[in-house]
């Protein structure tokens, strides 16, 4: 009988200091919005912070958005959770914020909030992920990465590459490791890579299979791809830096080399993270594409453009390098513009945030 | 006379319990040699056992000690843990972390790989005796316990690795998901066959297993016999929990790294389909480990057969679930039954026609 009546009064106990804290976080974040009314209040709803990239998504974010910069960001981990990132976008509404920035967790079920959000008249620019919605206007911008013009830097490196190297009107084989089938990622890379193979007749696509963005998926499939495929393949394109890994310890394990030597398979991948970047250094990865993490500036500009009036684009792209492991390529050329290649150093790692 | 005798032995073998479990990895195994005739092939190449089939068997790993630990917890409490790859997770950022020394990144190993081996295992054991308190003392559904660590785990393991990918690029880390010295069969084969035999010795020479097994059949039963059941089905959350610590220390050398997002990320699921294929019944009771273990391999070399047949990456599942569903519908009690009263009639059938001849 006491223990059950001192477990209710721990219960109790432990039930009023959440509320109390409950209170307290609220009272702080409101005060956040009130604070100076020369600053412009921005509420930023984050998915969480699963990755590198997502870390330095969010630095970059709370770095753009300082009150040194006439700022203040109102910052919501969401903890990869959508009904996280609604409670989120209606505190800012009720907390009149002057912008809110979302980078959504999914695409789909924003129209709701999103049309309070327009109710009250605060912009809305969306990060990173896209979102579908019913209506176009419920969102202002979107800023974020061009996956297929990324997989068509790539197959464009990868072509200008095997020009110089004289291996131009070579049978090349290649096998695609597709990231998590459906994610905006995975559809950019991999049709920037398909379109290449039509246009090249000498290119032949093997195999995609999906290695889920995760090394141990990467590795497996890398694996059978071996197996099956014995020492016809000549390039494989990974979709990110974790998967290239597993491929590389997979070609490893089966007695193959990579790199860029005549029986070497050359390794390519994308996302360009710092031990992603330290990998190419080595020659084990021989181009990585970035996938620029850093938002801030990009949503920066928007903002200015729409206190100054303006309307800008809809959709904006973040500016995003090529790394290389050799110095063949200088720039390649995509749709009529040229991209410089980077060939990897200590300080360009070193440079690295991710 | 003697074609009677091999009548009664075929029905026999037929009704051995792993009969089916062993006719659908089979099956799952002939596809090959009609869609890749070099699936079977087992060569050496660069010192060490290549072929497919070496990558069913390696890659099973993780999945069979999993599945044992579940297999236990499912014949004694009626009900899965379905918090294991959560807590594989868990287990293996607490073993990198510990072998990185807190850095996000090391080539040198900051304290002794046993520490955070037995460290990882104890957390995993922790793990594993916090859901056997839930189900067993306070008498919670599975389930429902068990949730809790599946939705918090992989916090932890956040919590544990800082939100970081931890890696560990020391040569004497990889070796529990590579290779031993000049040992050409993978390690993980070893880890799995090893935890094959403890766990059916234990069963084996102690009445663990008839406990199990009676305190899943009828648990007020066996306490009025005088078996503590309570006990027993937490010490089956436990070994569970140590059995998914194992497997989470397996993948994360594979990797050298521990991915806390990734890591036995919809394993638990693997392991339940596991152990239903291996013909166990999910409500508890009887049940059979080499069952689970021949689900687990199914598991695997269909994930492989599908590899090797290129089924492209979007169509995958389709064809999973399509295996999946005709093999546990053969195993289903009502379908067998269905059967059974199907050939009898058959044969009748076949003996009213015999009579009008």
């Amino acid at each position: 009988m006491r223990i059950k009546k001192i477990l209710c009064s721990a219960l109790l106990v432990s039930c009023m200091v959440f509320a109390m804290t409950a209170c307290g976080s609220k009272k702080a974040a409101q005060t956040g919005s009130d604070a100076k009314s020369g600053n412009i209040t921005v509420g930023f709803s984050q998915v969480g912070a699963e990755s590198d990239w997502r870390t330095a998504n969010s630095t970059s974010m709370k770095e753009t958005f300082s009150e040194k910069n006439g700022y203040t960001l109102i910052f919501d981990d969401a903890q990869q959770k959508q009904e996280n990132q609604i409670k989120a976008i209606r505190n800012f509404i009720q907390q009149e914020v002057d912008y809110i920035v979302l980078a959504p967790v999914t695409e789909t079920g924003w129209d709701t909030v999103l049309k309070e959000a327009k109710d009250a008249g605060i912009p809305v620019i969306i990060v990173d992920r896209m979102v579908k919605v019913s209506d176009e206007s419920l969102y202002t911008a979107w800023v974020g990465s061009n996956f297929e013009l990324e997989g068509k830097k790539a197959a464009a490196w990868l072509k200008a590459y095997l020009d110089k190297t004289g291996r131009g009107d070579e049978q090349i084989n290649i096998v695609d490791i597709q990231g998590t089938i459906g994610a905006s990622a995975q559809i950019g890379r991999t049709k920037g890579l398909e379109d290449a193979c039509k246009e090249n007749k000498n290119w032949n696509l093997l195999a995609e299979e999906t290695g889920e963005f995760t090394q141990s998926k990467g590795q497996e499939v890398m694996e059978s791809l071996l197996k099956k495929h014995k020492d016809d393949i000549d390039v494989v394109y990974c979709e990110n830096d974790n998967e290239a890994f597993g491929a590389i310890d997979a070609i490893t394990a089966a007695g193959k080399t990579v790199g860029t030597g005549k029986d070497d398979i050359l390794v390519m991948s994308f996302d360009s993270t710092k031990t992603g970047l330290t990998d190419v250094k080595d020659g084990k990865i021989i181009l990585d594409t970035e996938c620029n993490p850093l938002h801030g500036p990009r949503v920066e500009e928007i903002i200015k453009a729409l206190e100054a009036g303006e309307t800008p684009e809809k959709q904006q792209y973040v500016d995003e390098e090529i790394f290389a492991a050799v110095e063949d390529v200088d720039s390649v050329k995509v749709e009529d513009q040229d991209y410089s290649v980077t060939v990897v150093t200590d300080d360009v790692i070193k440079g690295r945030a991710y | 006379m003697s074609n009677e005798k091999k009548k009664f032995n075929w029905k026999a073998v037929t009704q051995h319990h792993l009969f089916l479990p062993i006719v659908c990895l089979l099956v799952v195994l002939l596809v090959n040699v009609i869609k890749t005739p070099d699936f079977f092939v087992i060569s050496m190449k660069g010192g060490v056992l290549y072929g497919y089939l070496v990558d069913v068997v390696n890659r099973a790993s993780e999945l069979v000690i999993v599945a044992i630990g579940m297999t236990l917890v499912t014949a004694a409490s009626g009900g899965q843990d379905i918090s294991v790859g959560a807590v594989m997770a868990v287990a293996a950022s607490v073993c990198c972390q510990i072998l990185s020394g807190g850095q996000v990144s090391t080539d040198t190993l900051m304290n002794s790989m046993a520490l955070a081996i037995i460290a990882a295992i104890i957390v995993a054991g922790l793990c594993g005796a916090f859901n056997g308190f839930l189900v067993a003392n306070l008498g919670i559904q599975p389930m429902v316990a068990t949730l809790i660590l599946y939705t918090a785990g992989r916090g932890i393991a956040q919590l544990v690795t800082k939100g970081q990918i931890t890696y560990v690029r020391v040569d004497s880390f990889k070796v529990m998901g590579g290779y031993i010295g000049k040992c050409p069969i993978p390690t993980p084969i070893f880890f799995a066959i090893a935890a094959i035999i403890l766990i059916n010795i234990i069963l084996k020479k102690t009445a663990l297993g008839l406990y199990i097994e009676s305190v899943g059949i009828n648990g007020s039963a066996s306490r009025l016999v005088g078996l503590n059941s309570t006990m027993i089905k937490f010490l089956t959350y436990v070994i569970c929990g140590v059995l998914a610590g194992v497997a989470g220390i397996v993948a994360s050398s594979r990797i050298y790294s521990a991915d806390a997002n990734n890591i036995g990320l919809n394993l638990e699921m693997d392991a339940i389909l596991a152990v239903a294929l291996g013909g166990n019944v999910l409500s508890g009771g009887k049940f059979s480990i080499m069952g689970s273990v021949i689900g687990a391999y199914t598991i695997q070399a269909l994930t492989t057969t599908l590899y090797a047949m290129a089924v492209s990456a979007d169509q995958l599942p389709v064809y999973k679930a399509i295996v999946v569903i005709i093999i546990v519908v053969i195993q289903s009690p009502v379908f067998r039954r269905n059967m059974e009263a199907w050939k009898q009639k058959r044969a009748l059938r076949n003996k009213a026609m015999e009579g009008g001849h």
